[in-house]
């Protein structure tokens, strides 16, 4: 099963819908709660950077018998140093992103923290890419 | 201890009653940040916050939180309501601050014998 989603960068009000969508086709194939909330865990966060932190982005979603995997690729200014930035408490939020809660520097970590594999590439002034598998155990 | 039971002890104000006011809670969180509320908080928790926003209601959604309680007798914004409804989640309100509220809360919890995690 796939479905793909776009992402607007700066539309903080969207934010989380594709991770609300997602939860509902994977509540639906009946899988355990704790890895649907692993999962849209690990998406909102991915959403919500491209939103706070780049331009524009998509969300490909493939679920199979056995996985999910998840691809989020944005274009936008890209991320210099990945492992700085996956380091808790590291963020580049603005002062009105941070305002509204986010820029913790923990979605990053979050991720790591809620997904089977994580794999983060980026091309600094191009854009990143993440990719999130989450395993489906029968 | 029950959603509906804390709401009645601590005399919280309803403004969404979301689809499940008989869940038990399994304790209480107490942060205004939105990824350390999505990496610590636990399903069937109260969240207290001061954030008023709608994407308070998609965290607490994604990560099934009992209740969300705003402090300092907020009223929350028309968009936060709506979605509130929406997605079938309690929206509370309270005039006390984080602090307090969060003892009270705790409180509460500890009376019923459910933990602060
Ligand atoms: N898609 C992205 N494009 C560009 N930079 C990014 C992207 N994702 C993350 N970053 C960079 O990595 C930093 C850390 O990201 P992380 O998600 O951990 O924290 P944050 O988004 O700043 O705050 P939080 O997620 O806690 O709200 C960001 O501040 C930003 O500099
Ligand atoms: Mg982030």
């Amino acid at each position: 099963m796939n479905f793909s989603y776009d992402i607007a960068g700066g539309d903080f009000v969207n934010a989380g819908q594709a991770s609300s969508a997602l939860k509902k086709i994977l509540k639906s194939l009946n899988l355990d709660s704790s890895l649907i909330r692993r999962t849209v865990v690990s998406l909102y966060e991915a959403e919500v950077n491209v939103v706070a932190h780049a331009w524009s982005g998509n969300i490909q979603v493939n679920i199979q018998p056995d996985q999910i995997c998840i691809v989020v690729s944005d274009k936008g200014p890209g991320i210099n140093d990945i492992n700085l930035a996956m380091q808790k408490g590291y963020s580049t939020a603005s002062p009105e992103v941070r305002e509204m809660g986010f820029g913790a520097g923990m979605g990053l970590p979050n991720i790591k923290d809620n997904s089977d594999v994580m794999e983060l590439r980026s091309t600094p002034g191009e854009g990143t890419e993440l990719k999130i598998v989450n395993k489906i155990l029968s | 201890m029950k959603l509906k039971e804390l709401i009645e002890q601590l005399n919280l104000t309803v403004f969404e009653p979301g689809n499940n006011l008989d869940r038990t809670l399994s304790g209480g969180y107490a942060s205004d940040l939105l990824s350390d509320v999505m990496g610590y908080a636990k399903h069937d928790m109260v969240w207290v916050t001061l954030q008023n926003h709608v994407n308070i209601i998609a965290v607490a959604s994604l990560k099934d939180i009992a209740a969300i309680i705003l402090v300092h007798g907020q009223e929350p914004a028309r968009d936060v309501l709506d979605r509130a409804k929406e997605e079938g989640i309690t929206l509370l309100g309270t005039e006390s601050d984080t602090f307090r509220i969060s003892a009270d809360v705790y409180m509460s919890l500890n009376q019923h014998g459910t933990g602060s995690r």
